[in-house]
């Protein structure tokens, strides 16, 4: 800086110092406003599904008890004699998260670590756009995938030795079936965003591991998934999520049999498949079938609201942070 | 402290640590590289660099930014492996094992050779788990745990400091503190040799200075190597100094980095052979 010593002449016309804003700026004022009506109408919108939803599920339950609607009979709300014990349904959609889950959520952790610690600069350029677009199949696809691939062949291969109820070989359309193909379909998801944070993870991280002579595989599970540990988090709770909502994979490929049962070679109607299939134009505005679709739906909607409340504690608690 | 702010300090540095006897060559060099040359792609970084590593000394390389003294660090635990497009070539010896060798194993080679970079790296976990993370992955036999990880925290004079947080986040402590914890879990597996990276350039002087009396008493029990921007703390802490600098080819204009001089640091600093490194110590250039 040579301010000091330099002499400075002061122009003989001196504009007066002013501070103010030069111009209005009103096309940036309009822009923000924009973008508050943008996050406004997102906010709008869900509130607006709530009440829509909200007051058909007020009217189910004058006509229905809530203890009927929470209990094990049978589910049948449009038949004679009627049965509303959601129990079922809820049964179908656990059976369907238990099964994709168990696939989607090791083999989308173990691509993430691989694509992230294992694959070559070259492998991971072409194996995650490959993901990506496995993300962007129709779930109609899938569908048709798990009924004249995968069902057929787990009932070619089922361990009919098995002892009891598991060694009874399933029928065209069963849980496993749209579990598995189901949890194919979500592997992509989780493996994408597990593995978006474990590239975010400070380098020098991964540099420290190895310096201390850690294997790739200590590195992995070590370092680098605890310190992405929330968004490994985030992208179970993802995972999950899909699983709870999935509707067409598990209406073509599960059956439409509404079971309490968890075994893995039964037919199963879920939540979200009943819906499906009952929301199809036919429903009488007005009549007890209807509303039923929408305490249905409350009920889902609650239900991912508790995971992804599960989910923000657990985050929480467990993440471990780096500045 | 920046580069700049060294220089600005006054004449050139005098080595103020001068009670050692330090050999003209290395007694019992724990390295030995010959003709080392390393590439980044088809970028010729490093050339030619012929030199030993003394054990229990202190080795600095100093030089101007861009002269590949990390990149000569890097490549005597194979860190450099890590960097695709990193090749070595020429010879580098340890203890007469050939690193580059085909039945060497990185990892085993970074057990031994431990490392501390530029900006302190801690593991996101408590102070205790950090110091217990090289024994636990390098498999040590360890009889108790704590009584390892209080050892390696006094060791590394922080024990005191942290005593009564063992179980809180590494990231809780302050920078200079970060830095001394992560000496202390280098040198938690007892390695040979302790490699540093510019480990005090983001800590301000005090913190420098407890870092720079830690390296006097490892010197003890480890080999240091140590790269610095600042060539006082070269003059305190380092037994022998290693002048490197970016060569610039007359012809083809390619710029690669090499070793100008190497002695004994009060050598270096009192008597330079070279006049390069009579110019950059005495910061006339860089
Ligand atoms: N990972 C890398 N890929 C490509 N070039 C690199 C890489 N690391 C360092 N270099 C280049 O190698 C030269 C030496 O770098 P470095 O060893 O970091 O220098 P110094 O530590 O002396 O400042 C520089 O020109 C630098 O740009
Ligand atoms: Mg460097």
């Amino acid at each position: 800086m040579t301010i000091v010593s330099a002499p400075i002449e002061p122009p003989s016309v001196e504009p007066p110092l002013s501070l103010e804003p030069s111009s209005r700026r009103l096309g940036e004022k309009a822009i923000v406003a924009l973008l508050f009506a943008a996050a406004a109408l997102a906010v709008l919108i869900t509130v607006g599904i709530v009440l829509a939803i909200a007051g058909p599920t007020v009217e189910f339950f004058r006509q229905i008890p809530f203890s009927r609607f929470f209990s094990t009979e049978p589910w049948a709300p449009n038949f004679v004699p009627d049965g509303f014990g959601v129990y079922s349904i809820l049964a179908g959609t656990a059976s369907i998260v238990l099964y994709s889950c168990m696939i989607a959520l090791p083999a989308g952790l173990g691509a993430a670590i691989y694509l992230n610690e294992y694959a070559s600069h070259r492998a991971r350029k072409i194996l995650k756009p490959v993901l990506e677009v496995l993300e962007g199949i129709p779930t109609v696809v899938y569908g048709l995938f798990a009924l004249a691939f995968v069902a057929p062949l787990l009932q070619q291969i089922w361990p009919t030795f098995l002892p009891g109820k598991l060694g009874d070989p399933p029928g065209f359309q069963f849980v496993l079936s749209a579990g598995v193909v189901l949890g194919i379909m979500i592997i992509p998801t989780v493996a994408s965003v597990s593995q978006d944070a474990m590239s975010a993870i400070p380098g020098g991280l991964r540099e420290a591991a190895y310096g201390l002579g850690s294997t790739k595989m200590q590195v992995a599970t070590k370092v680098v998934v605890p310190s992405a540990f929330s968004g490994i988090v985030a992208s179970f709770v993802l995972g999950l999520s899909r699983a709870v909502g999935e509707t067409m994979v598990v209406l073509m490929a599960a059956g439409a049999i509404a079971n309490l049962t968890l075994w893995p070679n039964d037919p199963v109607l879920t939540m979200t498949a009943f819906i499906g299939r009952t929301a199809t134009g036919d429903v009488g505005f007005g009549t007890t079938t209807y509303y039923t679709l929408f305490a249905v739906a409350a009920l889902l909607f609650v239900i991912t609201l508790v995971i992804n409340t599960i989910s923000i504690a657990l985050v929480r608690k467990f993440r471990e942070v780096y500045e | 402290m920046t580069d700049q702010a060294t220089r600005a300090a006054g004449p050139a540095p005098s080595p103020q640590r001068a009670a050692r006897d330090v050999p003209d060559v290395p007694k019992e060099p724990v390295f030995t590289t010959q003709d080392l040359n390393i590439h980044y792609g088809s970028f010729h970084a490093v050339t030619d660099v012929s030199m030993e590593f003394g054990k229990n000394e202190i080795t600095a390389l100093i030089g101007p930014s861009g002269c590949g003294k990390s990149t000569v660090l890097r490549c005597l635990n194979r860190m450099n492996d890590l960097i695709p497009a990193a090749r070595v070539s020429g010879e580098v010896r340890y203890h007469g094992i050939e690193l580059y060798g085909p039945k060497i194993d990185p990892i085993e080679v970074r057990r031994r050779i431990g490392m501390v970079f530029q900006k302190a790296n801690p593991f996101p976990k408590s102070i205790y788990d950090n110091i217990a993370y090289g024994p636990r992955v390098t498999g040590m036999k360890v009889d108790n745990m704590d009584d390892l990880v209080e050892q390696t925290l006094r060791r590394a004079a922080l024990w005191d400091e942290v005593k009564d947080k063992l179980k809180q986040n590494a990231y809780g402590l302050s920078g200079g503190q970060q830095q001394r914890l992560c000496i202390a879990r280098a040198i938690a597996t007892n390695p040979d040799v302790v490699l540093m990276d510019e480990p005090c350039s983001a800590l301000d002087p005090i913190a420098t200075l407890r870092i720079e009396e830690l390296m006097a008493e490892l010197r003890e029990l480890y080999t240091i190597i140590i790269v610095t921007h600042n060539m006082q703390q070269a003059a305190r802490v380092s037994d022998r100094t290693a002048f490197f600098t970016v060569k610039v080819n007359e012809t083809t204009g390619d710029r690669t980095g090499g070793l100008v001089e190497y002695d004994r640091t009060t050598k270096i600093f009192e008597n330079p052979s070279d006049q390069r490194t009579e110019g950059y110590i005495s910061g006339r250039f860089g």
